[in-house]
């Protein structure tokens, strides 16, 4: 068995991922083309729906910022040797953390109710994850395993909470009452026309600069502090941790800890910024979404930066895509979801032995 | 005689990986019924070659022949039918399985297995019997000492009817006695008129036991000679391609205070299995101390138990008046006390694989001030610290942003070395200092072992190679079964007496 051939970094960060990209685009082509509708439209559709105009731009950027967080959540636990699968648990109940603050005080000034809900956000996810953490440092109980169980905990919860408890009386369908006017995410759009710029109305909000200052933050932790260092020690190998004198296990709740945090600000996004109460299943799968997009994006801030993008694009542009073509729905846009994950996840190697014989002829010359 | 055609004969084989030009048109010629010795540094080559021969890799080029006609090697299977077997420094078995079981693998002979395993037992009776390899044959082979445990991998080796037995690193787990009754073995299967080749990186087997011997460097042939006609220090040189001290350098011992004491220590690993029992001696400043032992004999243990990775369950570590072993201290604690580490296994503990070789070099220290600067990593001192590292230590290439794997395993070794270094320490452990360690940085390495003795620090060496204790100790504990079993002094060691202690026969009286 020889070693995963090594790439240049352009190749590896640049070209892999666009080849890996294009191939799934081009089995998903021919699924459209086998149900009987024209690739190249359907292309041209999801492209227009995701950046054709400034209102799908919006919504473009709103869901890669749901993909950020989760993302970033998935990363930071990987790092640490930790496959957190737990991001829409976390986000789910980070949004709990979130809408409560927003319903308690909600009528303060945001300047107030903006950071307490991401505090609260932060904390509800960090909660969410420290419990498996906890399990797997101390109990040595498989992180894949309790955080799937947590999931379902979370969505079995919410649904209690919201059903019993939060709903807003005398109303039929499981939702609270609106929040009050200070627990709000200023859209860009509001934002920009303080500048007299004119954007159109999308729920694209300043969630999105809160997910771009997470993304510093979180390459800062990982890359330039003792503690990141001390995360990726244990993620790379555990021994010399010990050995270094570095607690595995005080590592895992710490990278946990931060996860649940990240995915967490999720609800900051969904329901400050757009949707304004709490509502069943709000994350809405964002946090299995955010595994394929730390995948993709090699853990490193900008490369999920990027992916985010791309998922933001496929999600905004494959909806346009189901409501204008008759034969393509929702389910369809998922494939094409699954096969650019497959693609840039798990068959991200197809393409490098080849591409690495192909580009070493004129390394060595 | 002289026209019957070699066992084996290697034509121009040539194979890359990668970029790595990992042989290169390396020709060989064994004849029948010798004992062939394939030595050289790691990395040479010598691995690849015979890979390729028993085919888990394809050549680039270049053809084998065994008895004179050229045989088509893709995979295992063609090697054996072709007559050769391998074993492999880790051995193959099935631990679970009976010794019986595990020699049929492969050639179970149809579906159900009572045939297939009646006829090996008769086979395999005789072969105990002609060739002096009697092993029980329905024992689990997990069971067995490591010795029997390659004698089985021999034994399946013939019983798929190999004329040519390739054996890799054959005495890396074998104490000195069970090494001589293997070379007994092969001795006795030469005669037989089977091939033996024989690949090793320890001079002393080379001499001992083979007819003929080739030397590869960077994946060449470089040398080949009757081994009557060479001795250990030409083949060294060959090895390395220019003159090298196989003695170490150093002047007489003057131990001084006791720096570090160990009472009765007791280790147990996680099944509550003591692996260290009852071990006592001391550690002075100025000296070094040698552990021999083979292998898994609690060494590990001791040096995991001092330098505050393991909790002893008992007994003292006694350093500066504290008593270490009660208190739950950790590594950070004990580099505080200046005990520092060199661990056994490098690449599974002393450093991290994927870490570039700056990063490393702060692996265990990275919490120190003078890496920080206001709450983040300050990389520019991390660099620096490293590249002054790498200068003093002639590290090769001296570039700190290349990952650690880059390098070859002596230059990690050093980079580990200066790590633990650096803060100067009281106490130095290191375990197996070089172990995968090329011949040129062998020489330095026991070099700045002596010269840290001679400044006054204790430092305690773990290592399997019997050279290299006598080389470098100035006082040799021997460890067996969890126990120090002997000490000896380096005036009166021998390598017969000390492979005595290892193999479990207790000094009378205690020297």
């Amino acid at each position: 068995m020889s070693p995963a051939a090594k790439l240049p970094k352009w190749a590896e960060f640049g070209l892999l991922p666009l080849l890996n990209l294009s191939a799934a685009l081009l089995l998903s082509g021919l699924i459209v083309r086998l149900i009987g509708e024209s690739p190249w439209a359907a292309l041209k559709l999801l492209l227009d729906g995701a950046f054709g105009s400034q209102d799908s731009i919006g919504y473009t950027c709103f869901y890669a910022t749901d993909f950020v967080f989760t993302g970033l959540a998935v990363a930071v636990a990987n790092h640490a040797g930790l496959f957190n699968i737990g991001g829409d648990g976390q986000a789910y109940i980070g949004g709990l953390g979130v809408g409560l603050v927003c319903l308690a005080i909600g009528s303060w000034s945001p300047w107030i109710v903006v950071p307490l809900a991401i505090l609260a956000g932060c904390a509800f996810g960090a909660l969410w994850a420290f419990v498996p953490g906890w399990l797997q440092a101390k109990r040595g109980s498989h992180i894949v395993i309790t955080t799937i169980m947590a999931n379902f905990i979370a969505s079995a919860l919410m649904t209690y909470l919201l059903v019993n408890v939060l709903i807003k009386p005398g109303q039929q369908s499981p939702e609270s009452r609106e929040f009050g006017s200070g627990a709000v995410m200023p859209s860009v759009q509001d934002f920009l026309a303080h500048f007299g710029i004119k954007f159109a109305a999308s729920p694209f909000n300043m969630a999105s600069l809160l997910a771009l200052v997470a993304c510093v933050l979180v390459w800062l932790f990982v890359w330039r502090t003792k503690w990141g260092y001390a995360l990726r020690v244990v993620g790379q190998n555990p021994q010399a941790a010990v050995y270094a004198g570095i607690s595995p296990q005080r590592t895992i709740l710490v990278a946990m800890i931060i996860s649940g945090a990240l995915a967490g600000c999720l609800g900051v996004n969904e329901l400050m910024g757009s949707e304004h109460r709490i509502l069943l299943d709000f994350p809405g799968g964002a946090g299995f979404v955010g595994i394929a997009v730390a995948l993709m994006g090699r853990n490193s801030p900008i490369g999920i930066l990027a992916a985010a993008l791309l998922f933001g694009a496929l999600y905004q542009g494959g909806s346009q895509l189901a409501f204008d073509m008759p034969h393509v729905n929702r389910d369809m846009v998922v494939l094409i979801q699954g096969f650019v994950i497959l693609f840039c996840g798990a068959l991200e190697n197809v393409f490098r032995a080849p591409l690495a014989a192909l580009l070493r002829p004129r390394k060595a010359a | 005689m002289a026209t019957e055609s070699p066992a084996l004969e290697l034509r121009g084989i040539d194979k890359r990986f990668g970029s790595v030009h990992a042989n290169r048109a390396v020709s060989l010629v064994v004849p029948k019924g010798s004992i062939h010795g394939l030595i050289g540094e790691n990395g040479a080559g010598k691995s690849t070659l015979m890979n390729i021969v028993y085919g888990f890799h394809e050549a680039d080029g270049g053809t084998i022949l065994v008895n004179g006609a050229p045989v088509a090697i893709a995979r295992p299977r063609d090697s054996i039918m072709a007559g050769i077997g391998m074993v492999h420094q880790h051995f193959m078995l099935v631990e679970r399985f009976t010794v019986l079981e595990n020699v049929i693998l492969g050639s179970e002979g149809g579906p159900l297995l009572a045939k297939g395993l009646a006829e090996a037992r008769a086979g395999l009776e005789k072969l105990g019997r002609d060739y002096g390899l009697e092993v029980p044959l329905d024992v689990e082979a997990g069971l067995l000492p490591v010795g029997m445990q390659q004698r089985v991998e021999i034994l399946k080796a013939l019983h798929h009817n190999a004329e040519i037995l390739i054996l890799d690193e054959p005495t890396a787990v074998l104490t000195p006695t069970e090494a001589d009754q293997l070379f007994r073995m092969l001795d006795l299967l030469r005669k037989q008129g089977k091939t033996v080749v024989l690949v090793t990186h320890k001079l002393r087997e080379i001499m001992a036991i083979t007819d003929r011997v080739t030397v590869m460097r960077q994946g060449t042939v470089v040398h080949n000679t009757s081994t009557a006609d060479t001795s250990p220090q030409k083949l060294a040189e060959q090895m390395v391609g220019r003159a090298v001290s196989l003695r170490v350098e150093k002047g007489p011992c003057r131990p001084g205070e006791v720096l570090l004491q160990v009472r009765e220590l007791e280790v147990k690993d996680k099944f509550g299995v003591a692996r260290v029992k009852g071990a006592s001696f001391d550690l002075r400043a100025g000296e070094i101390v040698g552990i021999a032992g083979v292998s898994g004999n609690g060494q590990s243990e001791l040096l995991e138990a001092i330098s505050a990775i393991r909790q002893p369950s008992g007994g003292s570590i006694v350093l500066g008046g504290r008593d270490l072993a009660g208190r739950s201290l950790g590594p950070r604690e004990a580099r505080q006390l200046g005990i520092a580490h060199v661990p056994e296994d490098r690449l599974r503990m002393g450093v991290v694989s994927s870490f570039s070789a700056e990063d490393n070099a702060i692996l265990g220290y990275h919490s120190q001030p003078e890496f920080n600067r206001g709450g983040l990593l300050d990389r520019k001192a991390i660099r620096t610290h490293c590249e002054a590292k790498m200068a003093s230590f002639d590290v090769r290439p001296p570039n700190p942003r290349l990952r650690i794997t880059s390098f070859s395993g002596g230059n990690q070794q050093k980079v580990v070395l200066a790590r633990e270094i650096d803060c100067n320490p009281s106490i130095l452990l290191v375990g197996q200092p070089t172990r995968g360690v090329d011949i040129g940085a062998i020489e330095f390495i026991h070099k700045r072992l002596v010269e840290l003795r001679d400044a006054g620090k204790a430092i305690l060496v773990v290592s399997v190679e019997m050279e290299e204790i006598l080389g470098l100790a100035d006082r040799i504990l021997v460890m067996a079964g969890g126990e120090i079993v002997g000490e000896v002094s380096a005036a009166e060691a021998t390598e017969e007496r000390i492979g005595l202690l290892m193999a479990g026969v207790r000094s009378e009286a205690k020297a």
